[in-house]
């Protein structure tokens, strides 16, 4: 087996507590679909047969009982439950299922909705022999308008800066504005061996890596990795420089020695080489292939540890963990598969109008004289006459009494708003109840914890 | 596969094959009609003896005079109309009673034809169901034949040259289809990878593929179907991470030892006999990604050969360790000490204060100048490079590494640096029957200017690259390359880039082209130093051996 799959579906959803407070985030509707189906039916289109899904109970529950989900994902899903006081990164997570683990595998994001060619990645990694391969996409402006958002939306303070070289393949540096204090530094040998380095920052990663096998055994002894993101990634990328994994020899200035007593202890690991490495060894050197050229250094400059990316630069890449990517996200994720715009046991009456971009969930009962336009409509909603809903997204079981106007806004699942209620750029939690006759014009949000009208009212200011 | 076909030779040879074949398929069939014939003799015993008597002398008198037609090379339809005037005598007993001799050829002759001609066709469709074979030949001779089709002269062509017959490309696919292993669904069979932009007519009989649609495109991600080593081989060859004949070779048996380790005989099966069947659409897989070099091919046969001779009684873990052993003795053998034994008879033949010019980057040429200079002979390297590939450079970095004082030019500048050079080393990719020397595009340019200039040409060659095809131009039997490669971008500007919108405009990157025995003066085997047209014998004499 080349493969193994494992979805990490335990986050919190940490940036979007409106939403997931209380339904989990794997479970998170997005175009009728729970959020984790998209990355389930990736890994399912490019031909996996076995999932390990590293979750919680509750959404394990949640999954198993669902009977729709049981049709659409044909591939077996190996479950693994984890504690949710939430201590677990994702590192951990794979240290976890270690024994489970016999070769290279890809760790795929409960989040992701993307319609890449999975080829592209693991082509790369298979290609170079690379111990790590990740997805990347260039990040899209978010245009619609998020509810509830007070101030203006952070611009700078997340960056991650890639280095990448002059093919666009191989990741040199990997680093987050965060963790820059003095400003960029960038080693000496880095800059020996790749004088040409593209730093971009305007990327979105989509938490996609192929890893080999080798570095789960390393997480094994390294307890003080937690996150592969955070920390697993960086790492790697700063170890394809080190000196203990290069065969050559130059001069090396302080800080690198220093370095290398650090890192010296930890290489060997991560290089475990195979049976037969004195025969790659000499297919490379009876190869007249070279990576790069103007040096005199061989193919990969002698280094066994390689890291590559692959960067999207067209189609669908969405990391559902944010309010407004959630809200980008529902409408486009239709365009990803193909099923009718309208459930067939969905009712609706003729008198209705509904727009081409609109998705009706099963069982839905839409009254007369209605009008939706661009919005999601979960299962077993009931809109009844004279509604108007523009642009929102609403989940499941949610009751929409006479003469309703929404625009905007997301109706979280039990919701119930009575009459005549007009809610513009809301956000109404789960279970909640608005009363008739209310009006809703800037972005409030509605918090399960107000029993009735406590509304916060936010001015957005427009910059 | 891709090599056993034999292709075009010398035009007498394969009128020889020909009459020979047809010869043989008259007796046949002459054969055939004498044992219809006597059944039905036997039927009508009672009636006529005497005839059956005549019949048989006739008969013998026609097998005689069919022997010797078979026999004289030449004259071939002369041959065949005193040939078939006598068969049609002894065929229908009603037809030989009555009338006189001179009548009775005519009559018969008619209808007989007529007969003969259904009989021969019905022979010849199953004929073609089984081998398959493109050529067809009318028995009757090409004189004869003015409804039937076209007929080349050669009697079988593979398939990796007849891109453009929608017919080969039908079977091909079928032949993958066939391939997957027992199982399996069909979705799950090996790929068909699809030819890319416009083809030059005049090698539009072969594939070329698109470095950017890579066949992995098609398979499924933890590919099932073909091992994950493969897999990552497929894709090496197909990126040009792996190039070079003996690279590939390695490479490839590499990939087979993890094959062979990862194996496990399915019940009620032979290891020597499944194995080889699980084989076969790892290497048209591998065939899809970049077509095998002459080298690649020898192994594979090899392997095979040996796959085949493990006796049945023998273990699995035996048989497998018994085979990994093999693979390694054969690389060692024919790679690597081969390579010293050739950098040895080498270094008799570089002397010092020689200007040595190679072209390319061959693994063996830089081997031996490496050991050269080790050896402490003084000389300088003249490097020759070419667009597209640039594998000067390659070779130009491993000579100076060395401490090798090298010049580097490209090969538009060959004929002015010529008259410095004392000496010219080539690599070989392969090295034909005929004496021929294939390998990369610009090596016959080469030799023919040292030719002119007097300069001797070596080719160095280990005895694994020599192969049973016999080629004399580069058009028959080659390789393309992706197209776009030859696109190049200059201050910003990519003049090529709308290639594909301009329907007059063709691009052409061959890889391979020939080299004719006269422009070569010697070859270094690891058999010892031989002249090009001593590659035959080589070959009779390892083929002897095996």
């Amino acid at each position: 087996m080349e493969l193994q799959a494992v979805l990490m579906a335990a986050g919190g959803g940490s940036r979007m507590t409106d939403l997931t407070y209380n339904s989990p985030k794997p479970m998170l509707p997005v175009g009728n679909k729970p959020l984790m189906w998209y990355p389930l039916n990736l890994l399912e289109r490019v031909g996996f047969e076995e999932v390990i899904v590293i979750t919680t109970k509750e959404v394990q529950k949640m999954m198993s009982t669902d009977p729709k989900m049981k049709l659409d994902v044909k591939m077996k899903l190996d479950w693994v439950c984890i504690q949710e006081d939430g201590d677990m990164g994702t590192a951990d997570a794979l240290r976890h299922i270690q024994q489970k683990i016999k070769t290279d595998i890809l760790v795929v994001s409960c989040d992701l909705i993307t319609d890449v060619a999975l080829h592209e990645v693991v082509d790369l990694f298979r290609a170079h022999n690379a111990t790590l391969a990740m997805l990347m996409s260039k990040a899209h402006e978010f245009t619609e308008t998020v509810p509830g958002q007070k101030g203006k939306k952070k611009t700078g303070n997340q960056r991650d800066f890639v280095g990448v070289d002059q093919s666009g393949k191989r990741l040199l540096f990997m680093a987050n504005e965060a963790d820059l204090e003095d400003g960029l530094s960038i080693r000496k040998s880095i800059m020996r061996k790749h004088p040409r380095m593209h730093i971009k920052t305007g990327l979105v990663d989509a938490h996609l890596y192929c890893l080999k096998k080798a570095v789960v055994d390393f997480l094994t002894e390294n307890k003080s990795i937690s996150s592969i993101r955070g920390e697993l990634v960086p790492y790697l990328v700063r170890k394809q420089f080190s000196k203990t994994t290069n065969s050559q020899k130059n001069k090396d200035d302080a800080e690198d020695q220093n370095q290398k007593k650090n890192d010296g202890s930890t290489n060997h690991e991560l290089l475990i080489s195979s049976r037969d490495e004195t025969l790659l060894q000499l297919a490379q050197d009876r190869s007249c292939w070279n990576d790069h050229h103007g040096d005199m250094s061989e193919a990969y400059h002698g280094g066994k540890l390689r890291c590559y990316v692959h960067i999207m630069d067209q189609g669908l890449c969405y990391r559902v963990n944010t309010l407004a990517a959630y809200i980008e996200a529902n409408r486009l994720a239709p365009k990803l598969f193909e099923e009718p715009a309208v459930h067939p046991s969905a009712v609706i009456s003729e008198r209705c109008q509904m727009g081409s971009d609109s998705i009706i969930g099963a069982q839905c009962q839409v009254a007369d004289k209605t009008s939706i336009k661009r919005s999601t409509i979960g299962h077993s909603t009931i809109i009844k006459e004279k509604v108007k809903v523009t642009n929102s997204i609403i989940m499941h079981g949610v009751i929409i009494e006479e003469g309703c106007n929404i625009q905007g806004s997301v109706i979280c699942s039990n919701a119930v708003i009575s009459r005549g209620a007009d809610l513009k750029y809301c956000l109404v939690g789960n279970g909640q109840r608005i009363e008739p006759e209310s009006e809703a014009n800037t972005h409030p949000y509605i918090h399960k914890h107000t029993h009735i009208l406590y509304i916060y009212v936010y001015i957005y200011i427009y910059i | 596969m891709a090599d056993s076909g034999v292709t075009d030779g010398p035009n007498k040879k394969d009128e020889i094959e020909r009459v020979k074949s047809e010869g043989k398929d008259l007796t046949k069939e002459e054969k055939q009609r004498l044992r219809k014939e006597k059944k039905q003799q036997k039927k009508n015993k009672e009636k006529k003896d005497d005839k059956a008597s005549q019949e048989s002398e006739k008969e013998k008198k026609s097998a005689t005079s069919a022997a010797p037609a078979s026999q004289p090379p030449t004259q071939l339809p002369a041959q065949k109309a005193p040939s078939a005037v006598p068969a049609p005598a002894p065929v229908p007993v009603p037809a030989s009673e009555a009338p006189a001799p001179a009548d009775k050829p005519a009559k018969s002759k008619a209808e007989l034809k007529a007969e003969r001609r259904a009989r021969q066709e019905a022979e010849r469709a199953s004929k073609q169901g089984k081998k398959g074979e493109v050529g067809q030949q009318a028995p009757q001779g090409k004189s004869k034949a003015p409804p039937s089709e076209l007929q080349p002269v050669v009697k079988r062509l593979p398939e990796h040259i007849q891109v453009d017959n929608p017919d080969v490309l039908k079977k091909l696919a079928k032949k993958l289809e066939r391939q997957q292993t027992p199982g399996y669904n069909a979705a799950t069979k090996i790929p068909l990878r699809s030819d890319y932009g416009y083809k030059v007519s005049l090698f539009s009989h072969l594939h070329q593929y698109s470095r950017k649609a890579p066949l992995t495109q098609q398979l499924s991600i933890p590919s099932t179907v073909i091992h994950p080593a493969i897999v990552q081989l497929g894709l090496q060859y197909s990126q040009g991470i792996v190039a070079g004949s003996n690279a590939r070779s390695v490479a490839l048996l590499h990939a087979f030892k993890q094959v062979i380790r990862d194996y496990t005989t399915p019940p009620n099966e032979e290891l020597s006999r499944d194995l080889v069947n699980k084989l076969k659409p790892y290497i048209s897989f591998l065939n899809q990604c970049r077509p095998l070099s002459a080298s690649m091919g020898n192994a594979i046969k090899y392997i095979k050969k040996e796959i085949s001779n493990i006796p049945s009684q023998c273990k699995e873990e035996e048989a497998k360790s018994k085979l990994l052993n093999c693979i390694d003795c054969y690389i060692n053998e024919k790679i690597v000490l081969a390579a010293k034994a050739i950098a040895k008879y080498s270094i008799e033949k570089i002397s010092d204060g020689d200007v040595i010019l190679v072209y390319g980057c061959s693994s063996l040429v830089n081997h031996i100048l490496c050991e050269a200079f080790e050896k402490s002979r003084k000389f300088r390297v003249i490097v020759v490079d070419s667009r597209p590939r640039l594998e000067g450079r390659e070779a130009l970095r491993r000579l100076v590494q060395r401490g090798i004082s090298c010049t580097y030019v490209l090969i538009s500048a060959v004929s002015y640096i010529l008259p410095e050079v004392s000496k010219v080393f080539l690599g070989a990719h392969a090295l034909l029957a005929n004496g021929y020397v294939m390998s990369r595009v610009g090596t016959s340019q080469i030799a023919l200017v040292a030719k002119a200039f007097n300069v001797p040409v070596l080719v160095c060659c280990e005895t694994y690259k020599f192969c049973d095809r016999v080629q004399t131009d580069s058009f028959v039997s080659n390789e393309l390359d992706d197209p776009d490669d030859l696109i190049v971008t200059r201050k910003g500007k990519t003049q090529l880039e709308d290639w594909h919108q301009v329907d007059s405009l063709g691009l052409l990157n061959l890889v391979y082209d020939v080299t004719p025995p006269d422009f070569v003066d010697l070859v270094i085997t690891d058999l010892g130093m031989i002249p090009c047209t001593s590659v035959p014998v080589v070959l009779r004499v390892k083929n002897v051996d095996q």
